[in-house]
């Protein structure tokens, strides 16, 4: 089924790139009209009308899954490129992601009675010193969305409490953040902390945050690098094909 | 609207006599080489460290600034709660400024710095406009009674926030208030994160009453000159730049910012030609940053 919802393709005019917009576009292949009007009103920031659409949603019988992957995932996709290509910042973001908050609250719970196995699980947070999440939230909501569980640690994280969490939930992925320079070498240190208790091995390490770059990451010995939250859920599941 | 004291006229004064006012270089930096652990509270070590403010203070003023920050960037209410500091706001404040006053020559200026909130105003955030207003007021007010004889609201990137920032400023005290945001190159150009244009900054903080425009932090001093010309271009308002040392690089774990003493103090003359009238440094920036740029100015 093509895209009918004019909003919605008017929405993905703004991706300007013509492969990328014909990926995109694949995402609503199948979509009802129903999950493209719920897309719309997540990139658009209308947290009662995702709320309510989505109810409605469940209501007419369709799966969680494809209201997650057509409704939310998918809206979700056009607000980060919108995000990374100037057209939107951040005040936009935040409206959309607490959108995608309201329609996940009824997701969710069918998700986790389902029984699916997640397909990998992510400890996230900010590093020590540190209080900025917006770009790290961002990425969990993401993750979240494609299949991840997240353990959110929040802000000025130290390494032990990363240490801990990875330990207690067995986690085969760590994302650290940081948006100060002057907290970004704590990544480094966490990292060290890692390789000194012999645990670096058990799990993938990647960083993010508007001060670093591959080079930095390489440098303290990461594994990956995301520049946003669309190459960080690449990087998590390239993480887990590489581990199955 | 109060009237200006006495040491914000000599400054607006100098400046509009056509003199270059240099600022000061990088407090975090600094204060880091100088015992501050990643992630501590700068505000604090006014209280626990005031030897190393006044070095700083002293060693800026001896560089050659005729202006020196006070060490209060992260001093509201909002961030001094995340360290349990929230009851010593105004006492890190007016220390703060008394410290740089205590080392300032007849003719040098004490500029307090107010810094972002970390907080999203209302519908955005939880915050209240008055909320925002009031932290802004207090600090300013510790920072004046410390002896500071102006106020940069610095780092900002967000134009409510920082409008507030001056309303409380210009209300509630007669410090010349000075407004600067900080900018980041993207696909499309150069916006806040909250997607302010240098342009828009330049005529927003003007009409919200800021006495001097600008732009701070940043990617390096060749992208602060585009930025400041596009705001010279949208303001008649003296302007200040203070711009970091680069994009930094990790070598061996520490934060190293590559642009020079000598290649700074060249670079930093085109924001003269530019209008630029205070001109001065951020993140990465050393006295000796300064003493070149004094070097440069006072050729």
């Amino acid at each position: 089924m093509p895209i009918t919802n004019q909003t919605l393709e008017n929405e993905l005019d703004n991706v300007a790139n013509s492969q990328e917009k014909a990926h995109i576009r694949k995402l609503w292949d199948h979509a009802d009209s129903l999950m493209q009007e719920i897309s719309v009103n997540l990139i658009q920031g209308n947290n009662t009308q995702v709320d309510e659409l989505t109810k409605q949603a469940l209501e007419n019988g369709f799966d969680a899954n494809t209201i997650l992957d057509q409704g939310l995932i998918a809206g979700m996709a056009i607000v980060g490129i919108k995000f990374r290509d100037n057209l939107i910042f951040v005040p936009e973001v935040l409206v959309a992601a607490r959108a995608m908050k309201a329609g996940m609250v009824h997701i969710e719970p069918i998700l986790s009675a389902s029984g699916i196995e997640p397909i990998g699980k992510v400890i996230m947070g900010t590093v020590k010193g540190d209080l900025h999440d917006i770009g790290k939230n961002l990425c969990i909501m993401m993750l979240r969305g494609a299949g991840f569980t997240v353990i959110d640690l929040g802000v000025d994280t130290s390494s032990e409490e990363f240490i801990e969490a990875v330990e207690e939930h067995n986690a085969e992925i760590l994302g650290m953040s940081a948006l100060l320079t002057t907290t970004m070498p704590n990544m480094g240190k966490t990292i060290s902390s890692f390789e000194e208790i012999e645990m670096r091995d058990l799990v993938k390490i990647m960083v993010g945050g508007a001060p670093l770059s591959q080079e930095f990451a390489d440098e303290m010995g990461a594994d990956g690098f995301g520049k946003d939250a669309i190459s960080c859920v690449d990087l998590a599941k390239q993480f887990v094909e590489y581990e199955n | 609207m109060t009237n200006l004291s006495d040491k914000s006229q000599e400054l607006l004064n100098r400046i509009y006599e056509g003199e270059t006012i240099i600022s000061d270089g990088g407090t975090g930096t600094y204060l880091q080489k100088n015992g501050l652990e990643p992630g501590g509270c700068p505000e604090e070590f006014n209280v626990s460290h005031p030897e190393v403010i006044k070095k700083m203070a002293r060693e800026y003023f001896e560089a050659g600034s005729d202006m020196v920050l006070t060490n209060s960037f992260g001093g509201s209410v909002f961030r001094q709660k995340h360290y349990g500091f929230e009851d010593s706001v105004f006492k890190f404040n007016k220390l703060a400024a008394q410290l740089a006053k205590s080392q300032a020559p007849e003719h040098g200026f004490v500029c307090g710095s107010l810094g972002p909130t970390g907080e999203f105003l209302r519908p955005l955030g939880l915050v209240s406009n008055q909320e925002m207003y009031d932290s802004f007021k207090n600090q300013a007010l510790a920072l004046e009674e410390g002896g500071a004889d102006c106020v940069v609201i610095e780092t900002m990137l967000d134009i409510d926030e920082t409008s507030i920032a001056l309303q409380a400023v210009r209300e509630n005290t007669s410090m010349l208030a000075m407004a600067t945001m900080t900018f980041d190159l993207g696909p499309r150009g150069f916006f806040t994160m909250m997607g302010v244009t240098p342009e828009d900054a330049a005529k927003k903080l003007e009409q919200s009453g800021a006495q001097v425009i600008g732009a701070n932090c940043g990617n390096g001093i060749e992208r602060m000159i585009e930025i400041a010309s596009k705001m010279r271009n949208s303001t008649d308002k003296p302007m200040m730049i203070n711009c970091n040392a680069g994009i930094p690089s990790l070598v061996s774990g520490e934060i190293l910012y590559p642009e020079t003493p000598e290649y700074m103090a060249e670079q930093f003359m085109k924001l003269k030609d530019v209008g630029v009238n205070i001109i001065g440094g951020c993140c990465g920036t050393s006295p000796e940053h300064i003493k070149a740029l004094s070097n440069a100015i006072n050729k």
